[in-house]
Order: structure tokens, then sequence, then C-alpha cells
């Protein structure tokens, strides 16, 4: 999953880094993602992935690394399944 | 009384790509139907006008320091006022940090310059007048 992450990124993060640098715990703030930059990488995983990020986790903690992003993923893709 | 200000700066060219790219996804996500129609509407979205609103939403969340919490952007919404002046509207979440913070009053302005949109936010608790005429804070 950190690679399909990675790859939004790629396209959607707006990163002044290589993406390809980062390591999946890196900080995508501090690496230099805007606030609007966050909003199209959760649109760009809301397709990716078939989710919809519900209020709660739109938050800047949730978006603040591959490693954050990808927990988020997993929870709501295993909420889907439940369902 | 307590005033606490919000700034940010977007750039509407990033604005014009999330439309190009996001769409209707973007406009529903991020903005609220009287928004995107003061904007032009959804087939004619003015970006600059979107990048206007985005940025006061984003200084707003400044004003409130609730960039740790949920940012539900469609809570925070950029209207007219009577004279064309912007002015918010806030709901949910970020109506219940105001009131918790006692920030009742907002004072919203956003400029453009080139490709980039910016907005200033002041927050502030709103004075009450007693009978006898003595302003009260809150």
């Amino acid at each position: 999953m950190i690679d399909e992450i990675r790859q939004i990124l790629r396209d959607h993060g707006r990163l002044p880094v290589n993406v390809d640098e980062l390591a999946p715990q890196d900080d995508l703030y501090r690496a230099g993602m805007t606030s609007h930059a966050s909003v199209n990488v959760m649109l760009a995983l809301e397709d990716h992935f078939d989710i919809e990020f519900p209020d709660r986790m739109l938050t800047r903690g949730v978006f603040e690394s591959m490693s954050s992003i990808a927990a988020a993923v997993s929870e709501l893709k295993s909420e889907s399944v439940a369902q | 009384m307590e005033l606490r200000v919000g700034l940010d700066l977007v750039s509407i060219a990033e604005v014009r790509r999330s439309i190009a790219n996001h769409g209707e996804h973007y406009l529903s996500r991020v903005f609220t139907e009287r928004e995107v129609a003061d904007c032009g509407g959804p087939e004619l979205a003015s970006a600059a006008g979107l990048a206007g609103r985005f940025a006061a939403k984003e200084a707003t969340i400044k004003a409130l320091a609730s960039s740790d919490d949920a940012t539900p952007w469609a809570d925070i919404e950029v209207v007219r006022g009577a004279r064309g002046e912007p002015t918010l509207r806030l709901a949910g979440l970020f109506a219940d940090i105001a009131h918790d913070a006692g920030l009742t009053g907002f004072s919203v302005s956003i400029t453009h310059e080139g490709e980039y949109a910016a907005a200033a936010v002041i927050a502030y608790q709103t004075l009450r007048t007693s009978a006898v005429g003595r302003i009260i804070d809150e």
C-alpha cells in the first residue's frame, strides 16, 4: 500500500522534495506539503481506494506521513468490508 | 478582549488544477453549494474566487488554533454580506470550537494578486453593551 500512496503523493502532493527519498514515517508537512495539496491527496486516495474519509479523519495527523495514511486507509477498507 | 489572527496564501493555479483533476469531488468536499454558486457555479467556477475562499477557511482554522482537529472545510462557509464583503458562517466542529473559546465575532479580508489569493481572519470576543451604555467585555 505504501507504494500506491507514494504514487499518489507524486501525482497530487506537490511536494518540493523527491517523494522517492521519503521514508514512510517522514512528516509530509515538514517536507513541504501544503494544506491545499493535502486536500488533493485525500481526494486521490478516495478515488484510488474507493473509500471516503469521514469528517473525524480529516485531521493533520492522518495525512502527516505515508504510514499514517496507510493506517487510515486500512481502517476504512476494513470498515467497508465489515459492512 | 481576546483577539486571534489567521492568515493564509493559496495558489490560484493549484485550485485550477484541483478543479481539472477532481471536479465535483473537489468542489463538494471543500466548498458549500452557495460558495460554488457565488464563484460562478460548478461548470464555470472561478479558481480565483475559490482560492480566496479556501485561504479564508485556512485562515479561520489558524485563528481558531484548531489545525490539529478535524477539518471539514465546508463547515466554514464564506458568504457575502450586505455590502458584498466576505463574512463567515461556522457550522459543526468549528462552531463548537469558536463557542468554547468565546470567539463570536469574525472579520475577513480576501485579496488577489497575480496567481495568488490571500486571506486574513480576525476572531474576537464580541462586546455587549449594558443598559447604562457601558461596554462589557464578556
